[in-house]
């Protein structure tokens, strides 16, 4: 779906007469290769380059050097750029922002009728995305009653109804409560779940990304780390050298081990602490009373 | 300083179609050196009771005291209260405007009436206090980085030398090292200047590991007023209103429900830790 071979962007700040004053390389030789229907996260330090790769996947900017190609389409291919747009849909942190329409199923209806999408197609397109972020029965309300987790799940929606091949999410769950960021992740891994869209998924909430095929971590305009979820909360050294976090879960794993339980590496979820710590604390009851497990 | 919320009630567009009461009865009182925290879901009037502290938005019943002085009376002077109390709304750094760091920080303190060296060494200090440093000063604000931003932000409340502290959601959008150096900044000033803090936050782990307080908020009303232990021990009820408990303290109810002997109180991974680890060793006793 995501293909990029030694991608750079650099910012170019000139003066009055375009003469270049500097220049910022913001992301820097980063090659990497999302398959069709993946989970993707993306990790990195506030100005590690996260948001410059995915303004590039959409194509909103274009790679000073290197390729990418979105589904076979090179994004310097000027003639393939509403193609690649439509095949790569944005999603960002501000709910307030992407919100245009006065109705809710108005605004779903935006995209496709940018599009040309015939009006009956339009009408089944609105229903399946709002059914598919549960905000159908809000089809009739004004968006700006609606909590941030709910206008969040409209802009999904509305991104949805372009039938895009893979939705890239740039903190999409910074400014809700609890509550709201359950929902917008639940939203999410249900699309990847039953539509296969490709997601691409950035944050700062470590918890957030246990449930993602796939982890880059950024640092410097370069891929700093990659693997799974586990192989990535394994290195909380690691992890916090480049500023960033593991779930507190996690830490209470690792802190338990340094201190000499004898817990597995890498820990992701309160359940599977839980299990752990039951298993190992019957062990050492049997052990005790000096019976064999 | 001392404050204290009386039946304070605030209805927004009294008397049109849009008329909703965004706080109802509220009594709350935070004293002189507290850090308390506030929670609760988007829209659940947090935001709007924050104002009312420094008297930004008018109660439209009640009454507010300040150090035993009710704010709303005639001759009172809600200027002064306007820099004792600092608020650091959400996302501050939209709000720097000024060509340089120096004197974004230095604003506060000339509409103040401080003249421009007095003002200039306000600034100074609190730009050292939020740890910003000093090759950025003449820099224009936009130049700098989103926590680098935030911290100007914060010093230029802190140049007001405030007494009570409110901030909005200071970590939104901050990565994991930038939300623990603005908490840690914040719980400095609080520890070594002594100055109240009114932490909004939808980050329940950062609540628990700061505060010694939290006040729980819900449809206008507060819900909770309590201990962080006692708080959490309500998850299931804070869940029903869109909030949550830290992690570990759903790991210390279900290990409690598999029959171990641990603190369901425990809110920080430091209590956690000591309690799992004492339960384990007793374990290892025949």
């Amino acid at each position: 779906m995501i293909k990029a071979r030694n991608l750079s962007y650099d910012y170019i700040r000139q003066d009055e007469e375009g003469n270049t004053e500097s220049v910022y390389r913001a992301v820097n030789d980063v090659s990497l290769d999302v398959e069709t229907g993946d989970f993707v996260a993306i990790l990195g330090h506030n100005g590690s380059g996260k948001s410059t790769f995915a303004k590039q996947i959409n194509a909103l900017l274009l790679p000073t050097e290197g390729t990418l190609f979105i589904d076979g389409k090179n994004t310097k291919d000027v003639e393939k750029l509403w193609e690649i747009r439509q095949s790569a849909g944005m999603v960002f942190q501000n709910p307030d922002n992407q919100i245009i329409g006065t109705v809710v199923d108005e605004d779903v209806a935006f995209g496709p009728e940018n599009m040309g999408v015939p009006r009956e197609e339009i009408l089944r397109r609105v229903e399946k995305s709002l059914k598919s972020v549960g905000m159908w029965e809000y089809r009739s309300h004004s968006p700006n009653r609606l909590s941030g987790g709910q206008k969040q799940r409209v802009a999904i929606a509305g991104v949805v109804a372009m039938q895009p091949k893979c939705i890239i999410l740039d903190e999409p769950t910074a400014m809700l409560d609890p509550n709201g960021r359950r929902e917008v992740i639940e939203a999410v891994l249900e699309l990847n779940a039953s539509k296969h869209v490709t997601i691409i998924l950035i944050t700062h909430y470590m918890e957030e990304v246990i449930r993602a095929d796939k982890v880059f971590v950024m640092d410097q305009g370069k891929i700093a780390m990659q693997g799974t979820p586990r192989e990535i909360f394994t290195q909380v050294e690691k992890l916090r050298e480049l500023r960033l976090d593991v779930p507190q879960v996690t830490l209470l794993a690792h802190e338990l081990k340094e201190a000499g339980i004898p817990l597995p590496n890498g820990i992701l979820t309160v359940e599977e602490l839980r299990w752990h710590l039951n298993r190992l604390r019957k062990r050492r009851m049997f052990q005790a009373r000096g019976e064999v497990e | 300083m001392s404050l204290k919320l009386e039946k304070v009630n605030y209805v927004y567009s009294t008397g049109t179609a849009y008329e909703r009461q965004a706080l109802k009865d509220i009594d709350l009182e935070i004293a002189d050196g507290e850090f308390v925290a506030l929670i609760g879901h988007t829209g659940c009037g947090k935001s709007t009771l924050v104002q009312h502290l420094n008297g930004l938005l008018k109660a439209t019943s009640g009454a507010i005291y300040e150090n035993g002085k009710n704010i709303y009376e005639d001759g009172y002077d809600l200027r002064s209260l306007r820099s004792r109390v600092g608020l650091v709304f959400q996302y501050p750094e939209y709000q720097l405007f000024e060509e340089t760091v120096i004197k974004d920080v230095m604003f506060g303190p000339k509409n103040r009436g401080l003249n421009e060296e007095q003002a200039r060494e306000k600034a100074l200090l609190a730009l050292k206090q939020v740890g910003v440093d000093e090759k950025y000063f003449e820099q224009a604000p936009f130049e700098l980085s989103g926590g680098q931003k935030r911290r100007v932000a914060i010093a230029g409340i802190l140049a007001m030398e405030p007494e009570c502290l409110v901030l909005d959601e200071p970590t939104a959008g901050l990565d994991p090292r930038g939300r623990d150096e603005i908490l840690s900044l914040v719980s400095r000033l609080h520890k070594e200047r002594g100055i109240s803090i009114v932490l909004v936050s939808h980050s329940m782990e950062d609540v628990a590991n700061y505060a010694s307080r939290i006040v729980v908020m819900d449809h206008g009303k507060i819900m909770y007023d309590d201990t962080p232990a006692a708080v959490f021990e309500h998850w299931e009820e804070l869940e029903k209103v869109g909030l949550s408990a830290p992690q570990v303290t759903y790991v210390m109810q279900l290990l409690k429900k598999d029959g171990w002997d641990t603190d369901t109180g425990a809110t920080t991974i430091r209590e956690a830790l000591k309690s799992i680890l004492a339960e384990y060793e007793r374990a290892g006793k025949p």
